[in-house]
């Protein structure tokens, strides 16, 4: 471990910071390129999802809970609930389902 | 306007503040028993905001790496972030002082790029504090809290928790791809790049901040390629 641990969090921090804040701040006028607009059109749905699929499945303590929270959410979202009642919903789906893990057994299933 | 906006990131902010709880929560119990203080651990996560960032910094903090090791990691693992503020820098408000993009650089997360990307039109500088508002406390609060008493919160609470943010991005990108073709096909595209990421052996190794900004690029690339926005509509609009 060192002893200058913070100068080791300035340098994290910084250049984090600075990822972040280049563009933002460099890059104010309107792209006029449809080729860079429509990519930038579709840099989020292709980010997120990217983020979201298959790292949802390993995201619970199980990959059956985590199975059947994502198809939870999906349906939610493709109904077109909001944020916080998809996340809330896949969270209790996630939580009833370790549940039944859990006593099913103890029941003789 | 300034309010109404700023209550809307209010609210928002609200999944991706308990999402970042459980997550941080496992960051601060990690730094306190890799032998950080528990202040310490709080300045990382309030300074850098970042979750995989954050766990590949701590290893080199524990190993003693060199300082130029932990710039190379924090720059590859978060040049994702890169592409999100270039596509903020064209959806945030053109009216909006410059100083502005300055503070909202600084909550440029995953999450909170997903809620204000998925605004319809401009989006204010005020939505994003207002998320950055939830989000920042629930990152912070949530390492304290792991930091503190690691073993206290019983693992089920946690497990439930894990899959928030991945329901709240799944809530931001399927609307869209029900009504656009092209954003389906983005969707499913990056989703199996991704997966190839994850259990090819070999390309498998790359890192998960570098396989991510690869799905993205070829994803968005190729759909900006075959389906071009030809009129002036709104890009996310919804």
């Amino acid at each position: 471990m060192p002893n200058n641990i913070y100068l080791y969090i300035l340098v994290m921090a910084g250049v984090t910071y600075l990822i972040r804040m280049l563009p933002l701040a460099l890059w104010k006028r309107e792209i006029k390129n449809v080729y860079v607009r429509s990519f930038l059109h579709y840099v989020p749905y292709a980010c997120l999802a990217a983020m979201t699929f298959p790292a949802i499945l390993s995201s619970t303590g199980s990959l059956l809970s985590a199975i059947f929270g994502f198809a939870v959410a999906l349906l939610l979202a493709y109904r077109e609930k909001s944020l916080l009642t998809v996340a809330l919903c896949a969270c209790g789906t996630v939580f009833v389902v370790e549940q039944l893990l859990l006593w099913l057994p103890s029941l003789g299933f | 306007m300034k309010l109404k906006a700023f209550l809307r990131g209010l609210h928002a902010g609200i999944p991706i503040g308990l999402g970042y709880f459980a997550v941080s929560f496992t960051f601060g119990m990690e730094a306190v028993r890799s032998g950080l203080s528990i202040w310490e651990a709080v300045m990382i996560s309030l300074l850098n905001l970042t979750s995989a960032g954050q766990f590949a910094g701590l290893d080199i903090i524990v190993a003693g790496g060199p300082l130029i090791e932990m710039a190379a990691t924090q720059l590859i693992i978060n040049l994702r972030y890169c592409l999100m503020s270039f596509s903020l820098s064209q959806k945030l408000e053109k009216k909006a002082p410059h100083a502005h993009r300055f503070a909202v650089a600084f909550g440029v997360t995953d999450e909170i790029f997903g809620v204000s990307a998925s605004q319809s039109g401009e989006v204010s500088p005020y939505f994003n504090y207002g998320a950055m508002c939830v989000a920042i406390p629930g990152w912070s609060l949530g390492t304290l809290v792991g930091a503190v008493c690691g073993n206290i919160l019983p693992a089920f609470i946690m497990s439930a928790l894990g899959i928030a943010v991945y329901g709240m991005f799944l809530a931001i990108i399927i609307p869209p791809a029900k009504k656009s073709r092209p954003v389906l096909l983005v969707v499913l595209g990056a989703m199996a790049i991704s997966c190839l990421f994850t259990y090819v052996p070999f390309i498998n190794q790359i890192s998960s901040g570098f396989a991510i900004i690869i799905a993205t690029v070829v994803a968005a690339g190729a759909a900006a390629l075959l389906c071009p926005i030809k009129e002036e509509v709104d890009a996310h609009a919804e």
